[in-house]
């Protein structure tokens, strides 16, 4: 029998193998799926060129002719082009995006940590405040938001002078705007400065403190260098200049407006609000469900060792909740920014109401204006989503 | 994932194939659905706007049944399709209506980069201002700093550009998308100003908290030839769209009145034989009946009765003739003979 022995295992066919079946079925899917991409661009191209409707990215470079009214790089109707356009209306969709997730962290965190107080009115508002804003559309609390921004507020001929430089009226808040000198530039470096130099004093306190057990007030120690080392450099730089570093453009009445100076607009404020109070009543709940996932013991066994309920809840609850908060709290910041493209209801200048609303109805050019502004958010969201991720790493249990 | 991008791609592959066909023939669409889908403006009393029980009025609606008449012989086989400025044309492009007639400002973009083309102009018109009248202000040339509330994606929210460009003044412009909002916006205060097309100004003054408190302000900054709107491809059905609108002219220019249409057709004018039908074969040679413009003129009128009935002396807008009389009476309206 030693023929059998040596005989190499029968060789199937490939036609067999599940491997290469696996690999050849996988490639007709790719190339199945390439093909209808393929034929869907070819087809709306033809079909676009027969219907005598323009196509192609060139109307990019062409001058816009509308005007925006908050932008955060120079624009104007005569010299900027439908790209430059596009570049107002996206970093306006940031911005709100960025201060919204911000301020929505903080007020979710406050809200769902207080719906698990023990204080009896402490819980019951914040649930309260939880269930109405997490079951009611956030279009309807846009609506709600900009008329309450605005219907209260006077007219700028009755603005309410705060001082200072500061009115408010219902065209916005206007506040002086700094002007930077020559010299300016020291003020942010120093600001800069104190941020490392209070890193550097956190690392060194804690290893005096892991030595010795002795603490040192990094906090107060940082706010003075993060605060005052910008402050004594202003201030010496006005003395040996003699001139301010920074000045400022007062905004003053006139006719109509207040000219000059800085505004915030009603629009900016009421998407804010909106955005914020909604997905803070999102991230509320994913809190209290990551505080609820970390045992009891956990908090016994801290308070056994003599621990305060706000060092309990700092030093031991919350960084082990974090884990099981992190991953859905990726998905309210990204839903967030999905949800800021609604400004297109109360007027403000996002990337979908300017690029998807005006640009696209001056040039008509649907197909690509949709594809561009699709690509944006989907990279916004992936951008976020891999810096969450990177975050979750780092906070994650460390198997051994 | 990979199902639903194959899914989505055979939409769009099948979508767009399906736009490439209603290209052609709008008309047999139209005829073999019984129904015309009319692209309208739900929102601008005196052109269109449907009131408590849904029926649609307004002289661009009067256009849309005219359109009706001269296909079906009855002007209320229109679907009308509610559309704001910012979705118009992109639902005309996609074959979602056959014909749009909201108060559209005919352009040389328009017409030649969107695929589009403007047959007609029902209605001569011009940008203007309004303004509260406790600002004190005469003149456009005045509103140096104002805020100025406008629609998205219209030519007058271009126009308001030029306009404090070329006279070198500043201005906030608040943009929103539908012209209800934009126009409660100036309500509340937001705004100094409100911009649209003249009509539009008259129009949105009556929804205002309270009309009497805004004036129109005289300045006129730009042409604004309003008329209805169709696809480029389709010879035929523009056709259709441009002779409705010359036939309502020239039953006002010859005296032919909804009231007087059933004599008319024992007149012996040549110029009304032939405009009714009764002389020539005009009416096959567009696709329709010889008795086309009696249709219309039977259902809806002349351009004269359904201009005073909807936006004249009939109307609460009380606008004047103007540049939309006939030729013949200084006016722009000129509709093309028959002949």
């Amino acid at each position: 029998m030693a023929s059998a022995a040596n005989q190499a295992p029968a060789k199937a066919s490939l036609f067999y193998d599940p491997k290469v079946r696996g690999i050849f079925f996988q490639a007709i899917l790719v190339l199945v799926i390439g093909f209808l991409f393929y034929e869907a661009i070819t087809n709306a191209v033809s079909n676009l060129r027969a219907a005598g409707i323009a196509s192609g990215f060139g109307f990019l470079t062409n001058p816009a002719g509308f005007d925006i009214n908050q932008q955060l790089i120079p624009y104007s109707s005569s010299g900027s082009t439908y790209r430059e356009a596009f570049v107002v209306g996206l970093l306006n969709t940031l911005l709100v995006a960025v201060i919204g997730i911000f301020f929505a962290t903080i007020l979710g965190f406050i809200v769902g940590i207080a719906r698990l107080s023990t204080n009896w009115i402490v819980a019951k508002v914040s649930m309260v405040y939880v269930e109405i804003v997490r079951n009611l559309p956030l279009l309807l609390q846009l609506f709600f938001w900009y008329n309450a921004v605005l219907a209260p507020l006077p007219s700028p001929r009755q603005s309410i002078n705060f001082g200072a430089g500061f009115y408010l009226n219902n065209r916005g808040l206007s506040l002086p705007k700094p002007i930077l000198n020559d010299t300016a530039w020291l003020i942010p470096f120093a600001f800069l400065a104190g941020i490392v130099l209070t890193l550097l004093f956190r690392a060194w306190a804690r290893r005096v403190q892991e030595a010795t057990g002795r603490q040192y007030p990094v906090g107060l120690v940082g706010l003075g260098a993060i605060l005052g080392l910008p402050i004594v450099i202003w201030l010496v730089l006005a003395a040996i200049g003699g001139t301010n570093p920074i000045t400022f453009d007062i905004p003053e009445q006139q006719r109509f407006n207040l000219r000059g100076g800085m505004q915030v607009f009603p629009e900016f404020v009421a998407l804010l609000l909106g955005l914020v109070t909604y997905t803070a009543g999102f991230i509320a709940e994913v809190v209290r469900a990551g505080i609820l996932a970390v045992s009891r013991g956990q908090t016994e066994a801290s308070y056994a060792l003599g621990l305060k309920p706000s060092h309990t809840l700092r030093l031991v609850i919350v960084p082990q909740a974090m884990r099981v908060i992190i991953p859905p709290l990726t998905s309210q910041y990204l839903n967030l920014t999905k949800n800021s493209s609604l400004a297109v209801a109360i007027g403000y200048p996002d990337l979908v109401q300017v690029f998807m609303g005006t640009v696209l109805n001056q040039t008509g050019q649907a197909v690509e204006v949709v594809a561009i502004t699709m690509a944006v958010y989907l990279t916004i969201s992936l951008i976020t989503s891999a810096i969450m991720n990177i975050y979750n790493r780092r906070v994650a249990i460390v198997e051994r | 994932m990979k199902k639903a991008l194959v899914t989505i791609a055979i939409g769009l592959a099948a979508s767009v194939a399906a736009t490439a066909a209603s290209a052609q023939a709008t008309l047999n669409a139209v005829k073999q659905r019984g129904t015309l889908q009319c692209g309208a403006n739900p929102s601008l009393a005196g052109f269109g706007v449907p009131d408590a029980q849904g029926n649609w009025t307004g002289l661009d609606v009067e256009f849309c049944r005219a359109i009706s008449a001269a296909i079906f012989n009855d002007p209320n086989k229109v679907r009308f399709i509610p559309l704001s400025a910012k979705d118009r044309f992109t639902a005309l492009q996609s074959g979602e209506i056959d014909v749009l007639v909201r108060n559209s400002t005919a352009t040389m973009s328009r017409d030649t980069s969107l695929g589009l083309d403007f047959p007609a102009i029902n209605y001569f018109d011009g940008q203007g201002f309004m303004v509260r009248k406790t600002l004190g202000v005469a003149s456009a040339k005045e509103l140096s700093g104002a805020s100025v509330c406008t629609q998205q994606g219209t030519t007058t929210e271009l126009n308001l550009a030029d306009f404090f460009r070329a006279n070198n003044l500043k201005y906030e412009v608040v943009a929103f998308a539908t012209a209800d909002e934009t126009f409660k916006a100036y309500d509340a205060g937001r705004c100094d100003a409100f911009t649209t097309d003249a009509s539009g100004l008259y129009a949105e003054r009556l929804k205002a908290t309270n009309p009497d408190d805004h004036i129109v302000l005289p300045e006129i900054i730009s042409k604004e030839p309003l008329g209805p709107v169709v696809r480029h491809a389709d010879n035929q059905w523009g056709d259709i769209v441009r002779w409705t609108h010359f036939a309502m002219l020239n039953a006002e220019e010859l005296g032919i009145t909804k009231a007087n249409v059933d004599q008319m057709l024992k007149s012996d004018n040549p110029e009304i034989k032939r405009l009714l039908g009764t002389e020539g074969k005009y009416g096959e040679a567009i696709g329709l009946t010889n008795d086309w413009a009696y249709r219309i003129i039977k259902h809806v009128g002349n351009y004269g009765e359904s201009f005073e009935r909807n936006v004249g002396q009939g109307s609460r807008l009380k606008i004047q003739r103007g540049q939309n009389a006939l030729w013949t009476k200084g006016g722009l309206q000129y509709g093309l003979p028959v002949r």
